[in-house]
């Protein structure tokens, strides 16, 4: 047996160091770009190879960004094995910002002005060192069942739809009269979901400006908990954890009418509600806009070819390339100058009733006044947040018990 | 990291008697028939039959060192440091580590948990093992497909089982509540209660264990001499009591092996709980959290190495602890049935 095992063992180191070759086989420089989900680069990344002589490109994507992130802070620590460029998620740039030693200051005058304000913004650090180019970002609408809303005797017209959902009070109302009407059908997806649409409107939430927690005394953080728990309890909600198999399971059950929904999303509703009659997406989001998700792209400093790294990094997030992604996977992209790109602005998506998706998410990405501050800790703490909403949900623990617990996990983690 | 560690040290533990006993037989043939020339060679072929079997078994040994026993120790070596994911080592802290996981309410929570799963699967397992192989020992048309058939599930892997199982333990759309409230009865909140989710959990990693432990059983009972049998029929003995006072008395080193096998993947549990929500925390309340799941909650999300390294060499202890107990009373267990 011992014997045995020390052939396996063997095998796997052998199977593990094949990877190191770092020129291709004719020479070329071989430069890596690791992604999660989909940030439409297959192309792209096609087109660049035929280009280029000296360099071959080669995208390594990860299923879910979970892994991913385990994958990065892994090879982070251990000092080397990352990819040439490297995606990051907004919500662990906080984290890396911490880090930013570990990245290469991509900050160049060729591409000042590329990016949102606020996109650039928040990936550059005190210093005025940027660290990641913007890739895509995640203005929210409203995405409906129209043929639910018919049911309900609720207007079905996406413009007056629309004005429904100007703010949270009005939302709510709406769903309101709508669960009385539909009794088993709940008004949004999950109480989790909204009460992160909420949470990414205020701009200081779990942490200060100086990134001390202030989860517990902040009276905005326990204002959003009472209202998701109590509209919950009014069946306002599925009670339902977003992603989970129930979730995912209940776009085909009509388990609910109306959901927050980032540009990504609209291919996430349209797998989920494969078959599906009558959705459509209303231009406005309640308490004006907001963003959720979005991404950037990192040059690690443990890699060896950092230059021509970066000069793909930037070709890859230029608008022009960022309107072919958007063609080919929906990701909706962070650099003005695409935005105003007629192929864009005229994009429809048949799934949703032909609605000029290009163009309302557009003007959702302008309504978008702030992005939040988010912190080290955010990730951390909007995880316990969640799961306290959960547990209300799930009936293990009354509104209170469960902010009480809240309040002893961000001790923990504090 | 950490957790292979500790696996690979367990698995170098289980393999260590074999490897022992491999070497004297390799020692007994000195077949030195040429002259004896001169001192020199003497001692030569003196230390060459004294040295040589070591080092037909060192190449085992070098490899433990370096995949085992090494990082067993520099995991040691992090647990008593301040020690970021991302930033690195820090100072020196002593036992700060484990104080600090010994306080965690999460730590005794994720405790209760793995031993609740553990011993809902471990049990279970071999027990439906053991009868198994008990069917397939006997004489059966067609036997090499029944035995095949039993080891499918081994081979799925545990993610695509976890996805499987996830829609049979849906709480709302799920295939056993729909059954359930077909025929009138409540639906179980597989997600949300804590004995259902450790059933459902359980069922998971029994699915997939039980034909591989069926198999090794099997094997062993293959060896158990026919005549033994026929002894027994003759003195009356049924099929139950032959499979009770006869296979389980010869079977008892497999039985010990297998048990302490599923002891230590029993407590070491992660992929299935942590696929069985999207989040990978455990639930709601971690009620289905396991040691190796918190572990990897302090070392990834908490990102802290010093806290996650303490918890490494806890689990390592308690694994020790539980395989102790779980011999003992396994030989109690072998030697009762063979009393005669």
């Amino acid at each position: 047996m011992g014997a045995l095992m020390a052939l396996t063992l063997t095998m796997t180191a052998a199977a593990c160091g094949g990877d190191a070759d770092d020129a291709g086989a004719d020479g070329k420089i071989k430069l890596t770009v690791a992604t999660f989900n989909e940030f439409g680069y297959e192309d792209l990344i096609e087109e660049y190879n035929a280009m280029q002589d000296d360099v071959v490109v080669e995208q390594k994507k990860a299923g879910t960004a979970n892994e991913h992130q385990d994958n990065l802070y892994t090879k982070l620590a251990a000092g080397s094995g990352l990819s040439d460029i490297e995606a990051i998620e907004v919500d662990w740039l906080a984290a890396l910002m911490q880090e930013s030693d570990a990245f290469v200051d991509l900050s160049d005058s060729e591409v000042e002005g590329r990016w949102l304000d606020w996109k650039a913004e928040a990936a550059t650090t005190d210093d005025g060192a940027l660290i990641g180019y913007g890739t895509d970002i995640g203005p929210e609408g409203i995405c409906y069942r129209s043929d639910l809303f018919k049911k309900a005797g609720m207007p079905t017209d996406r413009e007056e739809v629309a004005k429904m959902f100007t703010t949270w009070d009005a939302y709510f109302d709406a769903g309101r009269d709508f669960t009385k009407a539909v009794p088993d059908v709940a008004w949004y997806d999950a109480s989790g979901a909204t009460a992160q649409a909420m949470i990414n409107q205020v701009e200081y939430s779990f942490e200060d400006a100086d990134d001390n927690v202030i989860a517990a005394d902040n009276p905005e953080v326990k204002d959003i908990f009472d209202t998701v728990t109590s509209l919950a309890d009014e069946g306002l909600s599925t009670k339902l954890v977003q992603w989970s198999e129930d979730w995912t399971a209940s776009f085909q059950n009509d388990g609910f009418a109306t959901m927050a929904c980032p540009g990504w999303m609209l291919g996430v509703i349209e797998g989920n509600a494969d078959g599906v009659k009558g959705w459509d997406i209303a231009n406005a989001f309640p308490g004006g806009g907001g963003n959720w998700g979005g991404s950037y792209l990192t040059v690690p400093k443990q890699g060896e070819h950092q230059e021509e790294a970066m000069a793909l990094a930037n070709w890859l997030t230029a608008p022009e390339q960022q309107v072919k992604a958007f063609e080919a996977k929906g990701t909706f992209p962070s650099q003005p100058a695409a935005l105003e790109d007629p192929v864009l602005t005229g994009a429809t998506n048949a799934f949703f009733n032909d609605a000029p998706t290009g163009q309302i998410l557009a003007e959702r990405a302008e309504a978008v006044p702030f992005i939040p501050h988010k912190g080290p800790r955010f990730a951390d703490i909007n995880t316990a947040f969640q799961q306290a909403i959960q547990r209300v949900d799930e009936g293990k623990e009354s509104a209170d018990e469960a902010w009480q617990s809240f309040l002893a996990d961000v001790e923990r983690l504090g | 990291m950490t957790l292979e560690s500790s696996a690979v040290k367990l698995v170098g533990d289980g393999g260590d008697p074999s490897g022992a006993t491999a070497s004297p037989p390799g020692a007994r043939p000195p077949d030195e028939t040429r002259p004896r020339s001169s001192p020199w060679r003497l001692r030569l072929s003196l230390w060459d039959t004294k040295l040589s079997p070591y080092l037909y078994v060192s190449p085992f040994f070098l490899l433990f060192a370096l995949v085992g026993m090494f990082p067993l120790l520099y995991t040691a070596y992090v647990s008593v440091h301040e020690w970021g994911l991302l930033g690195g080592q820090g100072d020196f802290i002593g036992l700060e580590n484990y104080a600090r996981v010994v306080e965690d309410r999460y730590f005794w929570n994720a405790l209760r948990n793995t031993v609740s799963i553990f011993v809902l699967s471990s049990i279970p397992q071999v027990v439906i093992a053991l009868v198994l192989a008990g069917l397939l020992d006997t004489q059966l048309r067609a036997s090499t497909l029944w035995r095949m058939s039993v080891l499918i599930p081994f081979v799925v892997a545990p993610a695509a089982v976890a996805l499987i199982f996830g829609n049979v333990f849906g709480d709302r759309y799920g295939l056993v509540n729909e059954a359930l409230q077909g025929i009138g009865l409540e639906p179980i909140r597989w997600h949300v209660d804590t004995l259902a989710s450790h059933l459902a959990i359980a069922s998971m990693v029994n699915w997939r264990w039980t034909g591989y432990n069926a198999l090794i059983f099997l094997a062993a009972m293959q060896a158990v001499p026919r005549e033994l049998y026929e002894s027994a029929a003759i003195d009356g003995a049924g099929r139950v009591r032959q499979f009770l006072s006869v296979t389980l008395p010869m079977i008892r080193p497999t039985l010990l092996f297998v048990v302490i096998m599923s002891t230590i993947g029993g407590l070491q549990i992660f992929a299935e709980p942590r696929l069985f929500d999207t989040q990978g925390l455990g639930g709601s309340d971690r009620q289905y959290q396991t040691l190796t799941m918190y572990l990897w909650e302090l070392g990834w999300r908490v990102r802290d190495l010093g806290m996650a390294s303490a918890v490494a060499w806890l689990l390592f202890l308690i694994i020790i602890v539980f395989a102790l107990v779980n011999l003992a009373v396994s030989r109690r267990v072998g030697s009762l049935g063979g009393r005669r």
